[in-house]
């Protein structure tokens, strides 16, 4: 029974790195950069969530759309003032060390603002959950309410991308910059667009992951955002289905690893499988191979 | 007399910059004595020399991986971690047995460095064959897992040997008289104090030595024609990997290097996020950043201006990581968006133009 509980957990901890996740492929997918400022919008938009709830006193449900309402002007302002500038810079580390200091700059702002004490954050589910087998497999609310969440943001922003005039501009503009613009998209909206639904993403992951896990600091973002972009590059990076899939393997290992190798392993664990996988096959799970020109 | 002037004047053009940035070093070293003996220093600063020494070797051999290999490297503070743990290990070991400090010390340097270099090279085989994003992503990876992996050995001594653990200090099984020596999250202690600052300014001039040398030699050339274009160098017959790896081991082995005077330094040693972790490797790069990226000298300003600082302007600690950011921040942006630069070439550049006009 407890394998099964374990298994339903790293579902649940591997639905949460999914979508974080999602952030990480579409906008590597599509503006070619690794932001690594993303696993510190979700310490926003918990933040956000948190202080909603807690001092203005707004319902859950309003509460996680203010998050998100930050968390996506966020996003698309970072893009603005840091990325963009750099979109067209000779070196392709520019943007790379300027996205790190942009993750150190929403750190270290949250430090002052917020303080280092770790906050409890409240659970957003207030449903107690299902108790199966005779109340020996118990599985939370928040556990069904995040695997949902999961399952359902997957379908949309598929359909999205694949049925939506702006999700295939993201899908050409993925494909080739230069070509897309000459048919006439709007380039820099469509980056735009995509950094305002990855941020979007990122507060709704930042709500789950801190009802989960209910304590919330400044840095409580940072290693989530790196294991999900472990995910992401498992799954095969730039693909929607790579990144649910390398998300919930993800999660599953790290759980079992916690529970039945070592606790304190369990990181190095969730490490050495982006190690392997870069090795084995870079092009991650899902990923399509390709060629390199001269 | 004329015939030294002759020779000064005749030296390549590299080797007089060099003998400039040694000449700062010593210079900025004597001072320092100067001042330090005559009491104009407080305690503080005082007490911020090594950390300053340690900081400069760092953002050198950083400097190697990112201003001439042309790669990030996330993990510069795991290879510091290596040297600081197996120099103190080795230390503490024979902190009776050999009773003469310089030498305990030198010993502990050469084990420090060979331990980094190893892991240098370990990690460096996987790593570069990747490039990039992943390339600086599996190098924070790395560095992630070396101080987990510190943070749960237990090593102990006793009269039947050494013993080894990753559970806690019970599971060792030793004899009543046996002692701890590694003790998991709680590190190394009892380490002998052994570091100076003029032991400090000594690696500093032996890191600046290999650093512009090899930088100087055939073998940077290559390095730097890879970082440049990787296809053309290969095509030209330069072996990539092997060259990759010769910059990333040296890096890590000064790293290495910088860890034992670290460790040497303070009597506890413990790894967490701040010394050996990701901040750590994040702040090395905010040093060659600043000091422009390629540029030796630079890392060397830069390390001493970001350490001092904050620490002379009181009030500004708390705001230290902060200012790190958005310098950060701001230094790519100027020196890497085309709009800046054409903006640069615009208004800034009357010394540039000159010179143009000459040829």
């Amino acid at each position: 029974m407890s394998f099964i509980s374990y298994l339903i957990n790293g579902l649940s901890l591997g639905s949460v790195y999914a979508i974080i996740a999602l952030g990480y492929t579409m906008v590597y997918g599509i503006a070619k950069m690794l932001n690594f400022a993303h696993g510190d919008v979700i310490m926003i938009g918990a933040y956000t969530a948190l202080i909603s709830m807690t001092q203005l006193g707004v319902p859950v449900l309003p509460a996680i759309l203010i998050a998100v309402v930050v968390c996506t002007v966020l996003g698309v302002v970072i893009e603005r003032i840091a990325y963009k500038p750099l979109r067209n810079a000779s070196s392709s580390l520019a943007v790379l060390i300027t996205a790190i200091g942009v993750s150190y700059l929403l750190q270290n702002i949250a430090l002052l603002v917020f303080g280092a004490n770790t906050q409890t954050f409240p659970s957003v589910v207030k449903w107690s959950g299902l108790s199966l087998a005779g109340g020996q497999l118990k599985i939370s609310g928040v556990t069904i309410v995040t695997i949902a969440a999961c399952i359902v943001i997957m379908i949309v922003l598929t359909l999205f991308v694949q049925k939506s005039k702006p999700g295939q501009a993201m899908r050409a503009v993925s494909e080739d910059r230069g070509a897309a613009q000459l048919m006439g998209i709007n380039v820099n909206g469509t980056i735009a667009l995509t950094f305002a639904i990855g941020s979007a993403l990122a507060a709704v992951a930042g709500v789950l992951l801190c009802s989960a896990y209910p304590s919330l600091d400044p840095y409580t973002g940072a290693m989530p955002g790196i294991k999900a972009f472990v995910a992401a590059v498992f799954g095969g990076i730039g693909s929607i289905s790579g990144a649910f899939v390398g998300g919930i393997l993800l999660g599953v290992i790290e759980i079992l690893g916690r529970a039945y190798i070592s606790s304190q392993m369990a990181d190095a664990l969730v490490f050495a499988v982006l190690i392997i996988v870069l090795l084995v096959k870079p092009t991650g799970i899902l990923g399509k191979k390709i060629q390199e020109k001269v | 007399m004329t015939g030294k002037m002759k020779k000064l004047k005749n030296m390549k053009k590299t080797t007089k910059s060099n003998m400039i940035t040694y000449g700062i070093v010593i210079v900025a070293f004597l001072v320092m004595q100067i001042l330090i003996s005559t009491g104009n220093i407080s305690s503080l600063l005082q007490g911020l020399m090594v950390p300053l020494c340690i900081y400069i070797i760092l953002a050198v051999s950083l400097n190697l991986v990112v201003g001439i290999l042309g790669e990030l490297s996330l993990g510069h503070a795991g290879f510091m971690c290596v040297g600081a743990f197996s120099s103190a290990f080795f230390s503490k070991c024979m902190k009776d047995v050999i009773t003469v400090a310089p030498l305990r010390f030198f010993l502990a340097l050469l084990i420090g460095i060979a331990v980094a270099a190893v892991f240098g090279i370990i990690i460096g085989i996987p790593v570069l064959r990747l490039k990039g994003d992943y390339l600086a992503i599996v190098t924070l990876a790395f560095g992630e897992i070396i101080k987990n992996l510190v943070n749960v050995m237990f090593i102990g001594v006793d009269s039947n040997g050494f013993h080894f653990s990753t559970k806690d200090v019970m599971s060792l099984n030793m004899e009543p008289d046996g002692t701890v020596i590694m003790n998991g999250p709680q590190g190394i202690t009892g380490t002998p104090r052994d570091a100076t600052f003029l032991i400090g300014v000594v690696l500093i001039l032996i890191t600046l030595f290999i650093v512009m040398n090899l930088i100087n030699s055939r073998d940077g050339r290559a390095i730097m024609a890879i970082r440049d274009n990787r296809i053309a160098a290969e095509s030209i017959g330069i072996n990539v990997t092997k060259y990759k790896l010769m910059a990333f081991t040296v890096s890590a082995a000064l790293a290495g290097g910088a860890g034992v005077l670290y460790a040497h330094n303070l009597s506890t040693l413990t790894a967490n996020t701040n010394n050996f972790g990701y901040n750590m490797s994040i702040s090395i790069l905010v040093f060659v950043v600043l000091g422009g990226i390629g540029s030796i000298r630079g890392s060397i300003i830069a390390a001493v201006i970001l350490t001092l600082l904050p620490e002379m302007l009181r009030g500004l600690n708390d705001y230290r990581m902060l200012i790190y950011a958005i310098v950060l921040i701001i230094m790519m942006l100027f020196n890497w968006a085309p709009k800046a630069i054409e903006w640069r070439e615009k208004y800034l550049s009357f010394g540039k133009r000159k010179k143009e006009a000459v040829k």
